[in-house]
């Protein structure tokens, strides 16, 4: 595959936003997806380590191409510190998934409690008419649980975004303590 | 001590003072006035009434200029930050009022004009609640504003002001918006402004790379068929006479986008004429025989570029742009310089071999000889039929020697008037360009005249794009703006009935127009006005118009089923341009 036809495929990106901890920038930022008519598969909001900064991270299906433009069109946006586009193979990632199955299923035999097990799930809560199971993972693995767990009568099914963060060795708050000393916030014109 | 001088030192004590209790309404107009604001176009109403009822104290220090639409109060800002290079403000108040700024913001944005847009809004216990005149601005706001902001507390004015105006003006510019509850305008806080000079978060002027600069100037020196396009980034940056320097050190020919045009003058012997769908034929067709393209300040825009997949991939590019999000964006840069135009240029003039290709722009010129005996001799010169846009234009630029400014509105005469007028100051072609705004040119002129007063300011406007805003003749009157409106009157949508004739078969569906007398509406608003239909007047009709003290109006009726060429169809290839 020469490099044009490699940045035109569609395939999945992570997207990890730095931002000001700010009202109306989960708008700001799904507008820039929207205008594109890109779908954003997951996406997931939360503090980053640096007080005041909010970390976004969000999962579409894409081109590198299309992906590259839609991430400087993000880090254009005032209040967004940085925008760091990944793949698969630069990243640890986990979603979590939450079962409610009904408590009956687990009083006919070992099945489902030996299933939880193996499946290095683990039962939160147990009520008399239901139990809550939790399983963290990636969306392959949490969907296996689901196949399995259905057939005893699923309750409830939720699994939140993904949550990643990134092989490289890069510090958030030297990130941000470069941002704040950058002399770019001005016009200097040099005489050469 | 008259007022004026009571005002005077109200305001430098309240500047000066370190805690002055004062109104947010008031610490509004104080930010702007701190800003270097002198003038407001807007209007009022009932979430902003505490804001118009300061200005009614401050009116010897702000000008405020009362138009009959939101989207005039807009267009009328953007005119003057278009012209002055400085931050175009308007007031509209919440609902309907902010909401018909909304296309004023977008032509700001797509056109990288630097606004401050101040909208009231509904009391902040009332906020989503489909309270009267209640309208989610910032959420309308939010695609086409650089930044916006809601104050909801007296207290946040003078920080979200002093963002609004950095934001605005530094980098690309950009229209911001400032969404303020009514209670914040009547609350009384202690007041204190100090310029933003610093957003951790945004960083407008990206680092110029020596190395990039190094290789750019490499890649130039070796280049046998160079070419530069300018972009409005040349007079966004103020880089009019480093683009001349470089141009004239290494001897390439320029040609100009349509925001680009005026900022080299028309008659330089480097500069070879206009880009894209209605532009010349030889920077069009050279485009795709050049081999290095150097791009300054401009983002290769589709009306620019055709068919991307056919445009210049024969040619090494050069793209000077400070937005980064431009580059790459539509074509691939083998060198790409994020930075200021003119910084970057600087930089590039030191490290350029001095040269000359003068056999490659005999190559342009024998492309002239084509386009003036196929098109122009016969626009700007008939000898009989009906009267031509392009001989009124071509007259009017001989009559202002190019000096004016020519505020165009959009359509057939748009492409004509940045064709044939001979601009030869900076700053001086107005339109909307990214946009395509229809009315944009009448409140626009009325920005442009205001902001320079001691230049001759021209609106070509068509007899459809005149009816989009007619009603800011009623401006003009009121505040006796001295613009001269020309209105080339052929009946029709003249540029959607192009296309109807060149691409559907002459199906001229909905474009005629059954238009008003046009002489008696503008005698209706006081405003001196004559209509031409016959060549032999039109001389006469033109140096009486352009000579009348303050404003004046000038219809001239104008073939009606004239054409615009030449033309890269849309979806063309520039080399596909057509000559008839």
């Amino acid at each position: 595959m020469n490099e044009e036809d490699e940045n035109l495929k569609v395939r999945e990106f992570t997207l990890s936003v730095l931002t000001e901890d700010k009202s109306g920038l989960l708008n700001l930022l799904t507008i820039i997806f929207t205008r594109r008519n890109l779908n954003i598969s997951s996406l997931n909001v939360s503090n980053s380590e640096v007080r005041g900064v909010s970390r976004f991270t969000i999962v579409t299906q894409t081109s590198k191409d299309m992906v590259g433009k839609v991430v400087k069109q993000i880090r254009k946006l005032v209040d967004v510190l940085g925008a760091f586009v990944y793949e698969e193979d630069q990243i640890f990632y986990q979603e979590i998934a939450l079962y409610k199955v009904p408590t009956q299923a687990f009083l006919e035999g070992n099945r489902i409690e030996d299933l939880v097990r193996n499946s290095g799930a683990r039962i939160l809560v147990i009520e008399k008419d239901h139990i809550i199971i939790e399983k963290t993972g990636h969306s392959n693995e949490t969907h296996e649980l689901y196949k399995k767990l259905e057939p005893f009568g699923l309750l409830e099914f939720v699994r939140s975004g993904r949550v990643a963060i990134s092989k490289s060795k890069r510090k958030t708050e030297a990130y941000i303590k470069e941002l704040e000393a950058s002399e770019s916030n001005k016009l200097s014109i040099k005489d050469f | 001590m008259n007022e004026m001088n009571t005002a005077t030192l109200e305001f430098e004590k309240k500047i000066s003072a370190k805690a002055a209790k004062i109104s947010g309404s008031e610490a509004l107009l104080l930010c702007l006035i701190a800003e270097g604001v002198d003038t407001i176009f807007g209007y009022p109403g009932g979430a902003i009434m505490p804001i118009y009822d300061a200005l009614y104290k401050y009116k010897d220090r702000l000008t405020h200029i009362l138009t009959r639409h939101e989207q005039g109060a807009v267009h009328a800002a953007q005119g003057m930050a278009r012209v002055t290079g400085k931050v175009g403000v308007c007031f509209a108040t919440s609902g309907p009022g902010a909401t018909n700024l909304i296309t004023g913001i977008a032509d700001a944005q797509i056109d990288s004009t630097p606004l401050v847009c101040i909208t009231g809004q509904v009391p902040s216990h009332l906020l989503g609640t489909d309270a009267f005149q209640e309208t989610d601005v910032m959420g309308i706001s939010m695609p086409i504003t650089k930044w916006n902001y809601q104050v909801t507390k007296a207290e946040e004015i003078p920080f979200a002001l002093a963002r609004a105006f950095y934001i605005a003006s530094t980098g690309r510019p950009g229209p911001v918006l400032i969404d303020i509850t009514k209670d914040a305008q009547f609350a009384e806080f202690d007041f204190e402004y100090q310029k933003c000079e610093r957003i951790r978060s945004y960083h407008p002027y990206p680092e110029l790379s020596l190395d990039k600069l190094k290789e750019a100037a490499q890649i130039i020196n070796d280049a046998k068929k160079p070419f530069i396009l300018v972009g409005q980034g040349v007079q966004l940056s103020g880089a009019e006479q480093e683009l001349i320097q470089f141009a004239e050190k290494t001897g390439i020919p320029m040609a100009s986008t349509l925001l680009g045009l005026s900022a080299v003058p028309t008659n330089h012997p480097l500069y070879v004429g206009y880009l894209g769908m209605h532009g010349n034929y030889g920077p069009n067709i050279k485009t795709n025989e050049c081999d290095v393209l150097i791009a300054i300040g401009m983002r290769f825009d589709d009306r620019v570029t055709g068919d991307l997949k056919l445009y210049a991939r024969q040619a090494k590019v050069i793209h000077i742009e400070i937005d980064p999000s431009e580059i790459d964006k539509n074509v691939k840069a083998t060198v790409a310089i994020n930075t200021d135009a003119k910084a970057a240029l600087k930089g590039l003039i030191s490290m350029v071999d001095q040269g000359n290709h003068a056999a490659w722009i005999a190559e342009f010129h024998a492309c002239d000889v084509i386009e003036n005996d196929k098109v122009i001799q016969a626009e700007t010169f008939p000898d009989s039929g009906e009267i031509k846009m392009a001989e009124v234009i071509r007259r009017i630029s001989e009559l202002t020697s190019g000096e004016a400014i020519l505020v165009t509105d959009v359509g057939q005469h748009q492409m004509v008037a940045n064709r044939y007028y001979k601009f030869q100051k900076t700053l001086s072609c107005i339109t909307s360009g990214g946009l395509g705004t229809m009315g944009f040119a009448l409140p626009a002129a009325m920005g442009a005249k205001t902001g320079r007063p001691d230049r001759t300011v021209i609106a070509v406007i068509g007899d459809g794009g005149f009816q989009m805003t007619i009603q800011e003749l009623g401006t003009i009157r009121q505040s006796n703006i001295g613009v001269k409106i020309l209105i080339l009157n052929n009946n029709f949508l003249g540029m959607v009935r192009q296309w109807q004739q060149l691409f559907f078969e002459k199906r001229y569906s909905f474009t005629e127009l059954d238009n008003p007398d046009f002489q008696l509406i503008t005698q209706g608003y006081r405003i001196p006005t004559q209509k031409v239909s016959n060549r032999e007047y039109l001389d006469k009709a033109l140096e009486d118009w352009l000579s009348t003290d303050g404003p004046a109006l000038l219809e001239v009726v104008v073939e009606q089923e004239e054409n615009v060429f030449p033309m890269v169809p849309s979806g063309a290839s520039v080399s596909d341009i057509r000559l008839e």
